[in-house]
C-alpha cells in the first residue's frame, strides 16, 4: 500500500492537534475552563484517531517509506514538504498521539491557571512531533525539532516547580545546542549532493574524516536529546520541575526523538564512521546503564529517581542501536515504546501522590497501600514493568537488547544484564518505602483513592503495558522489514 | 530631454516634504495630524509611483548618476512601508512627548530621501550624499527632544562618530578615485576588471571604505555609538534609526563593495569576515547583560547585522541574496520589537527596561505572544522568519567553504539565545508589576498584528520572498 491513494493521514496527524491548540487559544477563557477542556479532549482524540489508520493499513513487508506526500515548499534550497512513515517511525507518530490524550486528561482537574494556554502547548507540541518523526526533509525535520522546543519551554516555566527558571532555560539552551550544529551538518549535506531529501543522503558517498565531524554533530544534537551520560543532567531538572504533563511528554516522547535521529540519521547516512565510533557509543550507553542506576539508586525524590531510570532505560535503546543487529535494534526500538508506556505511567501516578500531598519526596510517603489500594496495585504494575518483569513491556526490549549484547561480547552482555539487578533494586525499593509498611503522617492517613477519571487513565496505560508485554509480535512485525533495510544500509560502506 | 521617471519616487518624498515644511506652518496643534496623514500619503504615492514605473532591468539617469533596476525597487518600497509603520507605530508615543510635530515628519522624510538616494545611488558622490542627507536627518531628529538630557547626548555622540564615519568612507572614496581615476560605479569596476591599477592606494581606500560603511551598520569594533544612541533616543526613533537605514546600509555596501569593487572582493572579503565574527560573538555576549531593553535589541542589531555580513562577505548572488533576505527579515522584526515596545509606553513612562515586560502575559496574552514571535525570530528559532534568514546565510557561507564562520555563527547564537529567552521568561513566568492597561490606538494595533504574524507566515512559507530576493540581485545584474 502507498499512502497516494489514501488521505494525508499524516499530515493529519500533524495538523488536526495543531488546529485543535490553535482553537482551544482562541475560544478558552479563564473563566470557563470546561470549554477548553473538552476542545483540548476531542482535538487530542481525533488526532489519535486520525494515526489508526496509519497502522491499520500499514503493509509490513514494504521496507519503502509509506503513506508518502510531497509537495514544493522553497524551491530555491530544493526544500520540500516531504513526509512518510516506514516500521520505525510509525510507531511513535501512534505512541505520541496516544500519549497526548493521556496528557489532555491528566491535566483535566489538576491545572488550574492559565488552562487553555496548557492545553494548548500541549496540542501543538504534539503535532510537531509527529512531524519530527514524519518529515523526510532535512529542513522540514529540523523544523519541527526546533520548533517544539517553545512550548516545551513555555510547559516547564509557566506550570514548572519552584526551580523551573532555571530549569526551563536549562532544557532549552542544552537542547539548542545540539540542534545548531545539526543544522551546519544538514546544510553540509544539502551542499555536497544539492538536495534536502533524508533519503538522498542515504545514498550520497562521504569521505571518512567528513564522516566523522558530521557524526559529532549529529551526535552532540541527538545525544542531548537522549539524553546519554554525560549531556543527560538536563533531564533530571526539568523532568522535576516540569508539571505532570510535562514530565510524560518529555520522558514518553521527546527522549525518543533523540533514539530517532540516529536511526534515521546516524547509522544510514554515516555508516562507516557509525561502525568505527560504536565502541565509544556503547561505552557511553553501558555507562548510562549502570552508572546512572546506581545514581537512581540514591535518590530520595521520586521524579529525580524516574528521571534517571529513564536515562538508564534509554541507555539500552543507544547500545541496542550501535550493535549493528537485527535483535539489537528490534529490542532497542521495542524498549522505546515500551519506555514510552511506563514512563508515561510512572509520572502520571507520581503525579497523583503530589496532586494530593504536594510532595514528591519519598520520605513524605509510606503505607500508601492503606488509603490508596487501587492506586497501589496500578504503581505495582508499572514499577514492575520498569524492572522488566516478563509479561509487562519492559521485558520485551531489555531481554533483546541483553541477548544481542551477548552475542556480540559477554562482557557488554554482562554489563548491560546488570540492569535487571539495579532497576529491580531502585524501583522496587521506592516502591516499598512509598507503598508499604505503616502509615506514615497524617497526610498519608487523609489520602483518598483515586477517582474515576484517574483509575480509567492508568487503567488505560496499564491495558499497553500489559498488551506489549504479553503480544509484542504486533509491535516487532512493524518494524521488521525496515530494521533489516536498515542493517544493510549501515553495513555498507560509502567511501 | 532627460527622462526623470527613474527619480520619480524621489522628486515624490522630496515635494512632499516640501508641501508639508509649508502647510505645518499654517496648522495649529489640534489639527497638527494633518501633517501625520500627509506624510502617510505621500509614502503611500511614493509607493504607487514605484509600482507603476517599476523597472525591471536597469535604467541609469542624470549622466550615470543614479540607476533605476529591480534592486532599487524593491529596496525603496520596503523603506516606504517601514517607514509608514514607523510612524503608526509611534503615533501615540509622540503625541504624548510633545513630539508630533511638523518638523519630525519633514525630517522623517528627508531621512527617507537619504535613504532612497543611497538605494538608487550609482556614482560615488550620489552614494555620499545621499549617505549624508540620511545622517543629518537623523542627528537632528535625535536632538529633537533638546531638553532632554540622553537624547542631548545621544545627539552629540552620533553627530561626532557619525561625521568621523562619514569622513573616513570620503577619504577612501578620495583615494579609490586616484587608484582608478574615476567616482562612477561601472567605470570603478570596469578599471579593476582592466588594466591593473594602483593595487596599494586602492587596498588603503578598501580599508577606509569598510570602515566607513562598518560605521554605518554599526558592526564592531564600529559599534560604539550603536548601543548610546537606541538607549538615548526617544523609542520611535530608535525604531526609525533601526529599521529602514539597515536598508539603506545594505544597499549602500552592496552598490559599493559589489557594484564598484567586486574586482577586489578578496580583499574587502577578509575584513568582512573580521566585522562579522568580532559582531556575533561581541554583540551577543555584551547584550546578555543588559538591563534596558533598547541596549538590549541594540547590541542584538550589532549580532544580526554581523550575520548579516557572513552572507555578504561570500561575494557571490546567493550570500547577496542571503543577506538582503537577512536585511529585510530583520527589519520586519525590529519593527514588531519596537512597535511592542512603543505599545507598552505611556504619558511618563517609558517602558524600556526590561522588567517592564514581566508578567505581559497574563496582563495581555496577544502581545506577549507577539513579542514571543519576535523574540525567537531574532534567535532563529523556526517557525519564525529569523530562523530562514540565519539558515541562509549560514548556507552561504558553508557552500564558499566557510563551515567554521558558520559553526562560529551558530554557537554564538546559542548563547545569544540566552538572552531573548530571558524576555520570554519574564513575560511568561513571572507576574506583573505594572498593571496599568495597554492602550493603543486601533490602527496600531491593527498594523502591529499583521507585522508580528507576518514573521510567522513567513517564517512557513518564505519562498516567495527568498524568490524575490534572488530576482531583484539577478535582474540588477549583481555578479
Amino acid at each position: 500500500m502507498t499512502g497516494a491513494a489514501t488521505a494525508p493521514f499524516l499530515s493529519l496527524a500533524i495538523f488536526v492537534p495543531i488546529a485543535a491548540g490553535l482553537a482551544v487559544l482562541a475560544v478558552g477563557r479563564e473563566r470557563d475552563v470546561a470549554v477548553a477542556r473538552w476542545i483540548a479532549l476531542v482535538g487530542a482524540i481525533a488526532g489519535f484517531l486520525v494515526t489508526v489508520p496509519l497502522y491499520a493499513q500499514f503493509d509490513t513487508t514494504a521496507s519503502a517509506m509509506q503513506f508518502v506526500e510531497r509537495a514544493e515548499w522553497i524551491p530555491r534550497f530544493d526544500i520540500h514538504y516531504h513526509l512518510g512513515v516506514d516500521g520505525i517511525s510509525v510507531l511513535f507518530v501512534l505512541l505520541n498521539s496516544f500519549v497526548t490524550v493521556l496528557v489532555v486528561w491528566a491535566g483535566w482537574e489538576v491545572i488550574t491557571t492559565r488552562v487553555s494556554q496548557y492545553l494548548a502547548a500541549f496540542l501543538i507540541m504534539s503535532g510537531l512531533v509527529n512531524g519530527v518523526f514524519a518529515a523526510l526533509d532535512g529542513v522540514l525535520f529540523y523544523m519541527f525539532f526546533e520548533a517544539m522546543l517553545i512550548p516545551m519551554y513555555l510547559i516547564i516555566g509557566v506550570w514548572g516547580g519552584p526551580n523551573r527558571v532555571y530549569a526551563a532555560l536549562k532544557f532549552f539552551l542544552y537542547t539548542l545546542l545540539g540542534s545548531l550544529l545539526m543544522l551546519v551538518a544538514l546544510i553540509y549535506l544539502y551542499n555536497v549532493s544539492q538536495s534536502f531529501a533524508i533519503l538522498d543522503w542515504y545514498e550520497v558517498p562521504l569521505s571518512f574524516p567528513v564522516q566523522v565531524l558530521l557524526f559529532v554533530a549529529f551526535f552532540l544534537a541527538f545525544s542531548v536529546k537522549v539524553p546519554m551520560w554525560p549531556v543527560h543532567t538536563w533531564l533530571p531538572d526539568a523532568h522535576v520541575e516540569a508539571p505532570t504533563g510535562g514530565s510524560v511528554v518529555l520522558a514518553a516522547i521527546t527522549l525518543k526523538i533523540g533514539a530517532y535521529g540516529f536511526v534515521r540519521f546516524v547509522l544510514p547516512i554515516l555508516p562507516d564512521a557509525s561502525r568505527s565510533l560504536s565502541g565509544f557509543v556503547i561505552t557511553l550507553s553501558l555507562i548510562a546503564v549502570v552508572y546512572i542506576g546506581f545514581v537512581a539508586l540514591v535518590q530520595t525524590d521520586m521524579k529525580k529517581l524516574i528521571a534517571y531510570s529513564s536515562i538508564s532505560h534509554m541507555g539500552f535503546v543507544t547500545l541496542g542501536f550501535f550493535l549493528f543487529s537485527q535483535l539489537g535494534a528490534e529490542g532497542a526500538l521495542a524498549q522505546m515504546i515500551s519506555h514510552g508506556f511506563v514512563s508515561a505511567a510512572m509520572f502520571l501516578c507520581v503525579g497523583v501522590l503530589y496532586d494530593r500531598l504536594h510532595s514528591r519526596q519519598i520520605a513524605d510517603y509510606g503505607g500508601v497501600v492503606n488509603t490508596m489500594p487501587r492506586f497501589a496495585a496500578f504503581l505495582m504494575l508499572f514499577a514492575m514493568a520498569n524492572c522488566g518483569l516478563p509479561g509487562t513491556s519492559g521485558f520485551v526490549g531489555e531481554f533483546l537488547v541483553i541477548l544481542a549484547a551477548v552475542k556480540a561480547n559477554f562482557w557488554i552482555g554482562f554489563l548491560a544484564g546488570t540492569t535487571l539487578i539495579l532497576g529491580a533494586a531502585y524501583t522496587l525499593w521506592m516502591y516499598k518505602r512509598v507503598v508499604f509498611g505503616p502509615v506514615a503522617n497524617a497526610g498519608v492517613a487523609a489520602l483518598a483513592d483515586i477517582g474515576p477519571r484517574e483509575f480509567w487513565l492508568l487503567a488505560v496505560v496499564a491495558a499497553g503495558v500489559l498488551a506489549m508485554g504479553v503480544y509484542p509480535k504486533a509491535f516487532i512485525d512493524v518494524m521488521h522489514v525496515s530494521v533489516a533495510d536498515l542493517l544493510t544500509q549501515v553495513a555498507k560502506s560509502k567511501l | 530631454m532627460i527622462d526623470v521617471a527613474p527619480a520619480l519616487p524621489e522628486i515624490v518624498i522630496l515635494t512632499a516634504a516640501s508641501i508639508i515644511l509649508v502647510v505645518d506652518l499654517f496648522v495649529d496643534d489640534a489639527r497638527r495630524h494633518m501633517s501625520y496623514w500627509l506624510t502617510q500619503l505621500a509614502l503611500l504615492v511614493a509607493s504607487c509611483v514605484t509600482l507603476k514605473w517599476l523597472h525591471l532591468t536597469g535604467v541609469k539617469a542624470f549622466h550615470n548618476m543614479i540607476v533605476d533596476d529591480m534592486l532599487a525597487d524593491f529596496l525603496r518600497i520596503a523603506c516606504f512601508v517601514t517607514v509608514s509603520l514607523t510612524l503608526f507605530y509611534s503615533r501615540t508615543y509622540l503625541q504624548a512627548r510633545g513630539l508630533f510635530r511638523g518638523e519630525t515628519f519633514v525630517l522623517v522624510l528627508f531621512a527617507l530621501l537619504g535613504m532612497q538616494i543611497i538605494i538608487t545611488g550609482n556614482h560615488f558622490l550620489t552614494l555620499y550624499l545621499g549617505l549624508e542627507l540620511l545622517s543629518l536627518s537623523l542627528y537632528a531628529l535625535v536632538a529633537l527632544q533638546r531638553d532632554r538630557r540622553q537624547a542631548a547626548e545621544a545627539a552629540m555622540k552620533y553627530f561626532v562618530l557619525g561625521a568621523l564615519a562619514s569622513g573616513m568612507l570620503l577619504y577612501g572614496l578620495s583615494m579609490i578615485y586616484g587608484a582608478t581615476g574615476s567616482l562612477d560605479v561601472d567605470l570603478v569596476a570596469r578599471a579593476l576588471n582592466g588594466a591593473q591599477p594602483n593595487r596599494t592606494l586602492l587596498i588603503f581606500g578598501l580599508v577606509f571604505v569598510v570602515s566607513g560603511i562598518a560605521f554605518k551598520l554599526g558592526v564592531v569594533p564600529y559599534h560604539m555609538w550603536v548601543p548610546d544612541v537606541y538607549d538615548g533616543a526617544p523609542t520611535a526613533l530608535t525604531l526609525l534609526i533601526g529599521s529602514a537605514p539597515e536598508l539603506a546600509g545594505f544597499a549602500l555596501a552592496l552598490r559599493l563593495l559589489s557594484g564598484a569593487l567586486q574586482g577586489a572582493a578578496v580583499d574587502w572579503q577578509g575584513m568582512l569576515i573580521v566585522l562579522a565574527v568580532l559582531s556575533v560573538v561581541l554583540g551577543n555576549l555584551i547584550a546578555i547583560a543588559q538591563t534596558s531593553i533598547k541596549r538590549m535589541l541594540a547590541y542584538s542589531a550589532i549580532a544580526n547585522m554581523g550575520y548579516m555580513l557572513m552572507g555578504f562577505l561570500t561575494a557571490n548572488r546567493y550570500g547577496y541574496a542571503a543577506a538582503m533576505f537577512y536585511t529585510i527579515s530583520y527589519v520586519l522584526t525590529t519593527l514588531a520589537s519596537f512597535g511592542v515596545v512603543l505599545l507598552l509606553t505611556r504619558a511618563g513612562f517609558e517602558a524600556d527596561q526590561i522588567d517592564d515586560f514581566r508578567g505581559l502575559n497574563q496582563r495581555s496574552p496577544w502581545w506577549a505572544f507577539m513579542m514571543l514571535l519576535v523574540m525567537f525570530s531574532l534567535a532563529g528559532i523556526p517557525p519564525t522568519i529569523g530562523f530562514y534568514a540565519k539558515f541562509m546565510v549560514f548556507e552561504a557561507a558553508v557552500t564558499e567553504g566557510f563551515v567554521w564562520l558558520a559553526v562560529v555563527g551558530v554557537l554564538a547564537s546559542l548563547y545569544g539565545a540566552f538572552y531573548y529567552l530571558r524576555i520570554v521568561k519574564l513575560m511568561y513566568f513571572d507576574d506583573p508589576v505594572d498593571t496599568a492597561p495597554i492602550a493603543a490606538r486601533g490602527d496600531a494595533r491593527v498594523l502591529l498584528s499583521v507585522n508580528g504574524l507576518a514573521l510567522l507566515v513567513l517564517g512557513i512559507l518564505p519562498q516567495q520572498l527568498i524568490g524575490l530576493c534572488a530576482i531583484a540581485l539577478t535582474q540588477s545584474n549583481f555578479p
